[in-house]
């Protein structure tokens, strides 16, 4: 470890190691943060970053290896204990309670203090460091940026002097990323020391003074963002060379396949987002994104265009031209519709049950696996075999539970399911959420493919690099109303962000 | 704080050997009590459980003394038939996780019914009535089994209140039939209706016993559900919405749907098992008609693993535990309610096995719960 003379780190990992059975999630990991550093944790899907701040925030225990804390070895045996040493750590996944208020929520974190000293120590904090936000609001009518807001309050009122940041940007518009960044350099300016999880290299060469990357839980680099190119790093990242999409040059779309007219719906629940006159055509041969930050109503429209929510008259949805407004999965299947949630377990496939079981779930009745009332087991193991050799689905045993595969893994399984089908019209939502580069290439291959061969396909999808991978034309989708769509080509990362925090583009409102 | 943390791999062996498991901490835990009672333990264990075997035993194994070893097995058969035709069905309920806890009422409605055809209806070949009592009584069961059904689809009100509650009602409403209106003319005040006459009643099957046409019925049934569960989309429809109702809704079933058909199947099999057992072994209606068979085939379902043939196992030893619990009441002077208390242990720790199959217990301080 080289750590400048004179200097001593603020943090330090040596030959950290975290075996779950057998497998090594982190083997022989070391890391040095300086104060004041914003160091970059670099790597896939299942590298082992995750593993890695989990064991720095006390939430797991290595199996072997040492921590240092300003030179002196220490263990961190649960959270609260890396929240007293100076550690706090903005989670993906926030964890607000939606009906309280923002000062409710972070005192909730905080021992027990007056409200009013609290609410003026949040507005403190949030002078002092951009995060505008009004301490009385309830969460629930917070956006998401707003939310993340609230836990990064919540971690600066306890004075950390190293923030662990995982994956912050993964939720955000373009310019909500902008604004976490000076939050971050400011802090860093001050002494706070940052460790910054991502797999976007852009934002990591923007931010980052120095990055750790990891692959298959070993580390494979520490390398300067600035000087290293964005292709060198996914390399080290992924390790070999990275999959090229092949397009097969501009297609002519044909007629529209699926047509939605004037979809209206109302919120599911208190915390849903209710649909307004969503109107779209997917033609022959085109993929349509549906880019948008997360709740800004994907779940309820993909519920919509499945069936499992019913729209109000038939014609609202059309498939081919049959009217399927009214139809239920299982008739829009019939119709030659195919679906792929975006949440894998317990929606698209339940993890109980094992890979052919789950081919029926989709195949009961639009492929005759259970035709007549009698499952087929038969026809499944087929479909099961031919899913797992064209998607490369790799498991353990021939026909194991759904739950015993990798995400990446299963969702190749579930892809492969719907796209096996031949379908015409594919809506797949979030297709390469938590899947490794490898697995993602393979998927957006398969629907490239797919729109070739003449399906229409839709794609509902927050990764913005996805959207313009892979779409002929990008809507965005914004509280519940959907923007016109049009052609990638034509769209930059800056429009369709504007767009994602519910502004529009000059010609539209004109 | 206790925390129940999910294992990494939980034994697959355990799983299966947890009813055998939860049978050894029931004996164990019962030799406890009889003890506490005063009782040499292992002598009135031996009454409890192992005697009805014994005797079963000595039945199979001394074909020349049949007739003299042949009233345990026969009993326990009559017993278990209640207990599988009820527990069959809950274990598709519970399956789909849909928790009918009023089969007792379900049953009681059943015996109603078939005891309004067998009492008012016609006269003439078993071969007619029969059918015609079995059907009503199912139906009523049904139909008993339909209220939480309705209430819990349409404004989502817990089936397990609503059921349990209805048990009740149903204990009531049979009261009320046999001391007012359908109370014999004949019955010197006692709360019984008229015996029903030949053609209602289920043939017995082998001479000198009480074992009747039911034990046919219960299994047909248990082995056609346990098929419809393994092999038809219907029993899958059945495993998804209970496995993950979001899926079921992504794959095309019908939840509301699905809860119908379950309380629906379990409740008209209540209803058939209190209309086999009113005919089989009573022969008339009455307030006591062994409703609490309609718990007891809760921990039924539980010990054949959720699975309708597996029922079939759970009713033989519970069927044991009856039996046992009747010799202990002769023998020993035991109160009835022990074998209450045994059964009642025995789902006890056959719950409490197949969670700590699948998580392990970890302690911790309050301070480090808050974190």
């Amino acid at each position: 470890m080289d750590t400048p003379a004179g200097q001593t780190a603020l943090f330090e990992a040596r030959d950290v190691s975290k075996l779950f059975g057998t497998f090594a999630a982190n083997d022989k990991v070391s890391l040095v943060v300086q104060r004041g550093e914003k160091h970059a944790l670099l790597g896939e899907n299942g590298a082992g970053k995750s593993t890695l701040v989990k064991m720095m925030y006390g939430v797991m225990q290595p199996t072997s290896g040492q921590f240092f804390w300003r030179s002196q070895q220490v263990t961190i045996p649960k959270p609260a204990a890396a929240r007293e040493m100076g550690i706090g750590m903005v989670f993906q996944h926030f964890s607000v309670f939606d009906a309280l208020n923002v000062a409710e929520n972070i005192a909730l974190a905080l021992p027990p203090q007056s409200m009013r000293g609290l609410s003026d120590s949040i507005a403190e904090v949030s002078e002092a460091y951009g995060l505008a936000i009004d301490p009385e609001r309830a969460v629930h009518t917070l956006s998401v940026g707003e939310k993340q807001r609230v836990e990064i309050i919540r971690c600066l009122l306890q004075s950390p002097q190293l923030l662990i940041m995982d994956e912050p940007t993964s939720v955000l518009t373009p310019q909500e990323t902008q604004i976490l960044f000076s939050t971050l350099n400011k802090l860093a300016e001050d002494g706070c020391a940052i460790l910054y999880i991502s797999h976007k290299l852009e934002e990591v060469k923007t931010l980052c003074d120095t990055a750790t990357i990891l692959r298959h839980g070993k580390l494979v680099a520490h390398c300067d963002p600035g000087k290293s190119s964005a292709r060198e790093m996914a390399e080290l990242m992924v390790g070999d060379n990275i999959a090229n999409l092949a397009r097969n040059g501009a297609t002519q779309p044909g007629d529209a396949r699926l047509e939605i007219t004037d979809l209206t719906l109302p919120a599911d629940g208190d915390f849903g987002t209710a649909l307004d006159r969503i109107s779209l055509k997917v033609h022959a041969g085109e993929i349509v994104g549906i880019a948008g930050i997360a709740g800004e109503g994907q779940p309820e429209l993909m519920d919509a265009l499945t069936g499992e929510r019913l729209a109000g008259t038939p014609a609202t949805i059309r498939m081919d031209g049959a009217p399927l407004g009214r139809a239920g999965p299982t008739d829009r299947r019939a119709a030659g519709a195919a679906f792929v949630p975006e949440e894998r377990n317990g929606h698209a496939a339940i993890s109980d049950l094992t890979l052919s079981e789950n081919v029926i779930l989709a195949h009961h009745t639009a492929e005759g696996v259970a035709g007549g009332g009698w499952i087929d087991f038969g026809k499944a193991a087929d479909w099961t075999r031919r899913i797992r050799e064209a998607f490369d689905v790799r498991a353990g045993d021939e026909n194991p539970a759904a739950g015993s595969l990798s995400g990446g893994n299963l969702q190749k399984f579930v892809v492969g399911r719907e796209i096996l089908r031949k379908p015409g019209v594919l809506i797949v939502s979030q297709p390469t959420w938590g899947v490794d580069a490898g697995a993602a290439a393979v998927i957006r291959q398969a629907l490239i493919d797919l729109a070739w061969d003449g399906a229409a396909v839709l794609v509902i999808s927050q990764d913005l690099e996805e959207v313009f991978a892979i779409c002929d034309r990008i809507a965005v989708i914004y509280h519940g109303t959907l923007s016109s769509a049009k052609p990638a080509a034509e769209m930059t990362a800056e429009t369709v962000g504007l767009l994602m925090a519910g502004g529009t583009l000059a010609e539209d409102a004109a | 704080m206790i925390l129940l943390e999910p294992r990494e791999q939980p034994s697959r062996l355990l799983a299966v050997l947890s009813p055998v498991v939860a049978i050894a901490l029931m004996l164990f835990a019962g030799a406890i009590m009889l003890a506490a009672m005063g009782q040499p333990p292992l002598q009135a264990l031996y009454v409890y459980f192992f005697q009805p075997v014994h005797e079963l035993w000595f039945y199979l194994v001394r074909p020349e003394e049949r007739a003299m070893w042949i009233y345990t097995p026969s009993e326990v058969l009559v017993k278990a038939i209640p207990l599988a035709l009820i527990g069959a069905g809950l274990t598709i309920c519970f399956r789909a996780n849909v928790w009918n806890i009023g089969a007792a009422g379900q049953y009681t409605l059943g015996a109603i019914f078939g005891g309004a055809a067998a009492l008012y209806g016609p006269e003439g070949s078993p071969w007619l009535t029969l059918p015609l009592y079995l059907a009503a009584g199912a139906f009523g069961g049904l139909l008993w089994a339909a209220i939480p059904a309705l209430l819990r689809t349409r404004f989502n009100a817990n089936e397990i209140l609503v059921s349990l509650m209805l048990t009740y009602v149903a204990t009531l409403l049979l009261d009320w039939l046999v001391r007012g209106p359908w109370k014999s003319p004949t019955s010197f005040g006692f709360p019984v209706s008229a015996d029903f006459t030949d053609s209602y009643l289920l043939p017995v099957l082998v001479q000198g016993t009480r074992l009747h046409l039911g034990l046919i019925l219960a299994i047909v049934i248990a082995v056609a559900l346990a098929l419809m569960m393994a092999r038809t989309l219907r029993g899958f429809r059945v495993r998804v919405i209970g496995a993950a109702p979001r899926a079921g809704a992504f794959a095309g079933f019908s939840q509301s749907g699905t809860i119908w058909f379950v309380l629906l199947l379990s409740g008209g099999l209540a209803g058939l098992a209190g209309a086999i057992e009113v005919s089989a072994t009573i022969g008339k209606l009455q307030p006591e008609i062994s409703a609490s068979y309609g718990f007891t085939a809760i921990i039924v379902a539980f010990l054949g693993r959720l699975n309708p043939a597996g029922a079939l196992l759970g009713a033989l030893i519970l069927a044991i535990s009856y039996i046992g619990g009747e010799n202990a009441q002769i023998l020993l002077k035991l109160p009835k309610n022990v074998t209450g208390i045994f059964q009642g242990m025995l789902l006890f720790f056959l719950l409490a096995c197949d969670t700590l199959i699948r998580y392990r217990i970890r302690w911790t301080s309050a301070s480090a719960g808050a974190a």
